[in-house]
Formats: structure tokens, sequence, C-alpha cells
């Protein structure tokens, strides 16, 4: 990871998503392709959780929600300004509130008018959340599978909440009916193909300080980690701590893919923060490859892809394709298409030094350590 | 009768948290397909019915006998042949195990929908198990809930029975604390294994056909068990049986008096939080055994 490779492996996402992909589609589906990027920054979090630190959480739903309502709030608010709801028997409200009979806008709406807050929110209040859940669990070192079931009953717990509190949070529809954002018209197909590249150059922007992250001390350490985490905390590092800040990060980056989604398609409910979406979002990081971030950007486009194109032409056949590939990958492919793309290009040097005939490369030497801990394991 | 409604939906709990709490308690095998395995049961009693109903109407009144006895043998045989085909390759990996495990619930509910339609599907119970009883006029006592809380308080007692008193039991009891040692003094531990996921499943069917007497089945009525049924096990800390039970209670009785006081999923909402967070402060679960791991 980084070096030659990462900037060849960015010039060619690049390539893909600011050339290829806006030249050749029009503008609904580069919108879809849009929505489905904001789904790889959630996936981009799961790349440091699941592949990195080790931990699996399948309530990434729960922040990518989180940063979606924040956003959602504010762009409601401004939405529902007196003059375009004059007609409601509250003013000046979201229209939901007033037909649930509310009066005035519930307290803790009211910081959601300032957007400079409101962008804050969107990062922080999904931090916050996973802050007080993962200081709570990895304190305990409470991981694996219980972590993972958790967090699942956790983001059924939030998309019940925001379900049965129609009132406040606009209940199984949602937040829906977003227009602009600071008067800027979101809706149109120049404001979507401007909030496209936004999402393309915050995606990229993240994969290289995340990049630049791994390739440090911090990578090192949670490679380590995921393979013997006794020894790592024996040499004197917290590892606790480090799974915490870990799990933050990736709960700040579904936040903002949250929040991008919510600009790019207008809505959003809890059906995208419940147990089922947040699995998905393992599944594209699956397909994608646990421990490559850029596996992760093109699993959840590939993984979102058919699903359209599955739901649009066989409906039928979708979940045996989604279960079947759930499997295929986890029996067949643990390391997703990042482990497929390595192994050709391996097979491909190979055939290529063959083909020259040059002398072989002498074996590389294994770090005695590593060996050692590879018999120690089996 | 808040306390009584308790009791249904704890037998309820508890019979679809028997299963699990064999396979995950015991084996550490997260199966999320747990509720599939459930509705499968379902699914066979419902056969059952419309075969009986349609071609032998003489044996209407005992059917339900046999369809349970099936129901176990139906969602046994399908837990033989995913531990045989999938589980046994990920014994080592519990994560890729729930991966795993959650496709194969989806292509179930899929082949449910696909086979037997999206609609929701209720077998004709047979008369005995209708209507209620009254021990005075103001109680009102209806015969299937008994008839629920009756079968789970067998399977509870044969589960234990047969964990506690029986050689096989002694086995996977033994295969869960110290798998090598367990090989070493001559137990085929892949048999225990597989005997093992095969029995959970086989329980889980036997609660799939029980839950036929109080609700109808589709094709994801299994889906919207398998937190709950996670949870129970997870509270009630994962290798003890009493614990198992006792969570099923306490997580039953809380649902229901805060579903009194709180309307709709709101005491939901609050009784997930309050497990959660007793989670978050024993995260091995109320009765966890003291075994270094």
């Amino acid at each position: 990871m980084g070096g030659k490779s990462g900037l060849i492996n960015l010039a060619i996402l690049a390539a893909l998503l600011l050339l290829v992909l806006p030249l050749s589609l029009d503008i609904f589906r580069l919108n879809l392709v849009g929505k489905y990027l904001t789904f790889a920054f959630v996936a981009m979090g799961l790349v440091l959780l699941w592949g990195k630190a080790g931990v699996l959480s399948l309530g990434q739903g729960i922040f990518f929600g989180l940063g979606g309502y924040c956003m959602a709030m504010f762009l409601k608010l401004e939405a529902s300004d007196p003059v375009s709801t004059k007609i409601q028997s509250t003013p000046g409200i979201p229209d939901f509130m007033d037909w649930n009979q509310l009066t005035h806008l519930p307290a803790f709406w009211i910081p959601f008018r300032s957007l400079p807050f409101t962008l804050f929110a969107v990062v922080a209040l999904p931090a916050l959340v996973a802050l007080v859940v993962g200081y709570a669990m990895f304190k305990r070192r409470v991981g694996g599978v219980y972590f993972a079931v958790i967090t699942q009953a956790l983001a059924l717990l939030l998309s019940l909440g925001i379900d049965g509190n129609q009132g406040l949070t606009g209940g199984r529809n949602g937040i829906t009916d977003l227009r602009t954002l600071l008067g800027w018209d979101i809706r149109t197909k120049s404001a979507q193909y401007i909030l496209y590249f936004i999402t393309c150059i915050f995606l990229m922007l993240l994969i290289l300080a995340g990049q630049w992250m791994l390739s440090g001390k911090m990578g090192k350490l949670l490679d380590a980690m995921r393979e013997r985490e006794d020894r790592v905390r024996f040499s004197g590092y917290d590892v606790s701590a480090m799974k915490v800040f870990i799990f933050c990060l990736a709960a700040a980056l579904s936040g903002i893919g949250g929040a991008l989604f919510v600009l790019q398609v207008g809505f959003i409910s809890p059906s995208l923060v419940g147990i089922v979406p947040s699995i998905e979002m393992v599944i594209f990081v699956a397909v994608g490859g646990r421990g490559s971030l850029y596996g992760a950007i093109y699993g959840a486009l590939l993984v979102n892809t058919a699903k359209s194109l599955f739901s649009e032409s066989f409906p039928q056949l979708w979940l045996f394709f989604m279960g079947g590939l759930f499997i295929a990958v986890v029996m067949l492919f643990p390391d997703g298409l990042a482990g497929v793309y390595d192994l050709g290009k391996r097979k491909a040097g190979s055939l290529l030094e063959k083909f020259r005939d040059r002398p072989r490369r002498p074996p590389e030497i294994t770090p005695l350590i590593g060996s050692v801990c590879e018999q120690e394991k089996s | 009768m808040q306390g009584f409604s308790g009791l249904s939906l704890f037998s309820v709990l508890l019979l679809m948290a028997l299963g699990l709490a064999i396979i995950f308690g015991q084996m550490g095998v997260v199966n999320l397909a747990h509720g599939e395995f459930m509705a499968l049961g379902a699914y066979v009693v419902y056969l059952c019915s419309e075969v009986v109903h349609a071609h032998f109407p003489a044996l209407v009144p005992f059917y339900f006998i046999i369809a349970i006895f099936l129901a176990f043998c139906a969602a046994g045989l399908v837990g033989l042949f995913v531990e045989w085909s999938m589980i046994r390759f990920l014994y080592r990996r519990p994560l890729d195990t729930l991966l795993a495990t959650w496709g194969l619930s989806l292509i179930m509910q899929q082949t449910f929908r696909s086979v037997f339609g999206a609609r929701e599907v209720t077998p004709q119970p047979p008369e005995w198990l209708m209507g209620s009883f009254k021990p005075t006029d103001s109680i009102d006592i209806p015969i299937n809930g008994v008839f629920v809380m009756a079968l789970t308080l067998c399977l509870t007692a044969g589960v234990w029975l047969f964990m506690y008193r029986s050689r096989t039991g002694l086995h996977m009891r033994a295969t869960v604390q110290n798998r090598t040692m367990s090989g070493a003094v001559g137990i085929n531990t892949k048999m225990v294994d597989r005997f093992t996921f095969c029995l959970g499943c086989g329980i889980a069917g036997v609660a799939g056909a029980a839950f036929t007497t109080i609700g109808s089945t589709g094709p994801d009525s299994g889906s919207r068990y398998i937190v709950d049924t996670f949870l129970v096990v997870v509270f009630g800390g994962t290798t003890s049986l009493l614990g198992t039970i006792a969570s099923a209670f306490g997580i039953a009785q809380g649902q229901s008096i805060a579903g009194f006081f709180l309307e709709g999923t709101m005491g939901k909402v609050a009784i997930l939080s309050a497990i959660i967070v007793v989670l978050m402060i024993r995260p091995k679960g109320l009765f966890a055994s003291k075994v270094r791991s």
C-alpha cells in the first residue's frame, strides 16, 4: 500500500469516477453511482474496523443514519420556512410535526438551524456515539461475535426508535421533501452533477488520508493487533484505545457518507439505519476485499450496481444472488476482489518473468517473527 | 392479564432461544439463519395441515403432533446438510460464519417466497387447540397459549435432561469446554459438532411449529425474531441454560410490562436499551460461567 502502486490505484479510481462514468452515464444513472459512492464511505470505515482492527460491527447503518439525519434536519428546517408552510396550523415547523399536532420545534432540532453546527454534528455525533459504545465494550475486552450482536441490536434499537417517534423524527417515512441548501436548489441536474463531484473528491481525499495513516506506525500496530492482540498489549500499547479510535473514525466516515447521501438522494428514512442495510454494508466490504480501501469502493459500486440491475430485471433472483454472494465470498474468496487482483498480479508477474527468461529473484526472506507466529497459530 | 401475556411471550422467547443456546451458546457458531429454520418448521406444519385436510380428514385431530415431529426432522436434516456443506469449514472464523449464515438466511427466505408465496399462511389448527377456558368469569385463558407453554416446558426439560444427564450431552459439554482434550479421550468431536448443530436446528423447527398456533407465517417471519433471540442468549450468558431461561423470563416480563405503560414500539425500545446497557456493564451476560477461555 502507498508508494507507486498506491498512486496508480488512485489514478485509476480518479479516471473512472471523474472521467469515464460522468461521460458515459446520463444524470439519472450518475446520481445512482453517487448514491453508491456514499456507501463506499461506510465501506472504507469498515475496512479500517473489520479488515485492519479485526472488529466486525453490524451496526454501521447507525452512523450512516445519524450523519444523514443531521443533514436532513438542517435541510428540512430550511424547507419549512414560515412562508412555504403557512397553510399548516403551526407555520415554520416541518410538515410531519404539524401532522402530529406538535406546536413548537423540539429542543434538539433547534441547533440544526445553523449549517456550521450541522456539519460539525455530521462528523461528531456518530463519533460520539461510537466513543461511548466502543469505550464501554473495548475496555472490557469485548470483541468478536459479542460486539457484532450488540451493534446489530443497537441498529435495531435506533431504527425502532426513529420509527416510533413520528412527531419528532418523521417516523417510518423518514424526512422527505428536502429542497435547498442555503438557497441552492439541490434537486436540479447541475446540482446533482456538482454533488457527485464533491462526493468523489471527498472520497479520494479520505482514501489518501486513510492510506497515509495505514502506511505509518498505526498501520503496523493494527496489523500486529489483528494477528496477536495480547502481544501488542504486553508490549505496552493500549489496544482498546486503538480500537475505540478506529471505531470512532469508521463512524465519522459513515456519518459523512450519510450526509452526502441525503444531499444527493433528497431523503433519509429508518430503512437505511436498521439491520438489513447495516449488514449489506458489510457485504460490500467482503466482496471488495476486507483489507483494501480501494477494494471497498469497488465492492460498494459493484454490489449496488448488481442490486439495481437484478431488482430491475429479475426481482425474484436478487436475494438468491445476494445470499450466494455472501456464502461464496466467505468460503471461496475471503479476501474479496482485492485478493483476486493481487493473485492475478502475482501470476501475471511470474509469467512475465518466465517469458523474459530472467533469472528468478531469490525467494524473499520472511522475517523470523512472522514465521514463528504462523507456526504457533497452526 | 399482563402477567399472562408476559408468560406467553416468555415461552415464545424461550422456545426460540433454546435452539440458539445450543448452537451459539455451546458451539459458538453464530447462526443468523436460525429464524429461517423456525420458519421452515412452521411451513412444514402448514404443509401437513393442507395435506391432511385435503386427503385424510379422519386424521385432522391428531396431525399436529406428527407435524411437530416432522418439523423437527425437516429442520434437523437441513441443519445437517448446512453443517456438512458450510459450517464445518468455518468453525475457526466465527465472524465469517455470521456472514455466510446471513447469506443462507436470504436464500432460504427467497425459497420460501418462491414456493409458498409472499403472503402469510396459517395452518388450520385442530379443534382442541381453539377456544379458551375460563376458571372464573373474568379470566379467559386461550388454550393455544397454554399449549405453547406446555410444549416449552417439555422441550426445556428435555434439553436439560439431554445435556446434563445423557452420555451424548456429556460429550457435547466436554467438547465445548476443551476440544483438544475431548478428542484425546476418544470423543469424535467432529461428529459431536455435527450432531449439536443438527439438534439446535431441529429445536428451532419445533419452535416454528409451535408458533403456528399463535400467529401466521410469512417468508420473513424468521428474520423478525432473530435479534431478539440472540439477545436472549447473550443476555443470559451464552454457556448457561439456566441463564437463557432466566433472561427469556426477564425480557418477556419486562417487555409486556413496558408495553402496558408505553405505546407500541416504544416499549420494545425501552427494553432493548435496558438490555444493551446491562450488556455493556456485564458483557458476558448475567449468568456467565467463570471458565477461562
